[in-house]
């Protein structure tokens, strides 16, 4: 698949680390996704590396990534200013399950830069509100100058998210929840047959959130994931982010907890 | 109005006890407004009661020399605060203070524990339940500590 040319048209710092780049084609068409799918970006000769698509799946006219600098591929994207190019594959992968839990209780469970790719779905579960019940996101952080989104939350909290933030540690100064994101699971009062879950954030959270959950009564087979791996092709050729008998690039990186947790366990993976 | 023994019987940790349990419980327990900023329970101080959050919001703080206080977990309605009046020393670990206006059941620990002491049923089904809090709470606080957003997660 030939990468396409993206200009630069926005640029904003969240955290310390974290940006998120607003991008339109070259060729001035729109970039329709579903929430969830991730595209392969680049940034000059640096590499190029999978990162889920944060905008607005109903704004397609612009690309929005939300990047955290952690090695050379991602630095050299968080680098790029307005009017530079970059590189883009996609969109790729299965998408978070809008319709499959039409009716439900939604709950987003979102763990650091988690959050990013969650963000499309709560803005379509927003968009298509009379189709959920309760809208519940559960967000932790590590600290409170390191939460993503923080004008957004508000803005959802406002059209009909129940939104509950916790952090690791903070000050006096931070009024809301110290403590690990599955601790919040138990003060939110779920009705277990009525949930559904869509988790995003490092693994080892989310093996706890669906413990959590099911200390809850939630049912594993209502809980899906989004996962990382090495992808590289996108397409499900090269196999550099197989996972079990599944390639995440290409059947996920949205999957239904039961589908991979069987490999999860499998420390060797 | 609800009796005391009723609203303890909400909480996790005392549902499933026997209703005379939670009515000889109670009798250790009292409703009591609490206003924001006050600090419940000091480090090293006699840990001589507990309380279960009716409502609102308790931090429990570090004290640390020259620097403010550091927020390591917050508990809310239906959670218990302090277990140090279960074990000797008897002497708090942490400060715990009301984040806001709260509403919570103070217990008497000395007499509760006078109370486990001479019904063993009572104190074994009390001590289990405490356990389990404790387990859970541990392993929130294991995971707090891995920093596990400090890890790179999914696609981004």
């Amino acid at each position: 698949m030939v990468p396409a040319s993206f200009e630069v048209l926005d640029k904003r710092q969240d955290t310390a680390d974290v940006w998120t780049l607003e991008l339109v084609a070259d060729s001035g068409e729109p970039f329709a996704f579903q929430p969830g799918q991730f595209t392969m970006l680049a940034a000059g000769g640096a590499g190029e590396v999978p990162i889920s698509i944060s905008g607005d799946p109903d704004k397609p006219e612009r690309l929005v990534h939300t990047v955290k600098a952690v090695g050379l591929a991602t630095e050299a994207i968080c680098a790029a200013e307005p009017g530079q190019l970059l590189s883009v594959r996609g969109p790729f992968g299965r998408p978070w399950p809008v319709d499959e839990v039409e009716g439900a209780d939604v709950v987003i469970a979102a763990g650091g830069i988690g959050l990013p790719p969650l963000r499309p779905v709560i803005l379509r579960l927003l968009a298509q509100r009379e189709r959920y019940r309760r809208l519940l996101l559960l967000y932790g952080g590590r600290s409170p100058d390191e939460l993503l989104f923080t004008d957004e939350l508000e803005d959802w909290s406002r059209r009909g998210f129940e939104v509950l933030v916790t952090v690791d540690a903070a000050g006096e100064e931070w009024d809301g929840h110290v403590g690990v994101v599955t601790r919040l699971v138990r003060h939110a009062k779920l009705e277990p047959g009525a949930v559904a879950v869509m988790s995003c954030g490092p693994e080892l959270m989310m093996r706890f959130l669906v413990a959590a959950l099911t200390a809850q009564g939630v049912g594993s087979d209502r809980v899906y994931i989004s996962m990382e791996r090495n992808m590289q092709c996108g397409i499900g050729r090269c196999g550099h982010c197989q996972l079990g008998p599944t390639l995440v690039c290409r059947d996920g990186p949205v999957y239904p907890w039961p589908r991979v947790q069987p490999w999860l366990a499998i420390r060797e993976l | 109005m609800r009796t005391i023994d009723e609203l303890i019987a909400d909480s996790p940790v005392f549902a499933e006890l026997e209703p005379a349990q939670l009515e000889f419980i109670a009798g250790c327990a009292r409703n009591e407004p609490v206003a924001a900023g006050t600090m419940l329970m000091r480090e090293g101080e006699p840990a001589e009661r507990f309380w279960l959050i009716r409502r609102g919001v308790v931090a429990l703080e570090l004290h640390v020399p020259g620097r403010e206080p550091l927020v390591i977990e917050t508990l809310e309605a239906g959670d218990v605060v302090g277990w140090s009046w279960l074990f000797a020393p008897y002497l708090w670990a942490l400060d715990g203070r009301a984040h806001g206006d709260c509403h919570l059941i103070t217990f008497d620990g000395v007499c509760l524990r006078g109370k486990c002491e001479s019904d063993h049923d009572l104190g074994y089904a009390l001590m289990s339940r405490f356990a389990a809090d404790v387990i859970e709470r541990l392993q929130a606080t294991r995971l707090q500590l891995s920093d596990v957003y400090g890890n790179v997660p999914a696609t981004a």
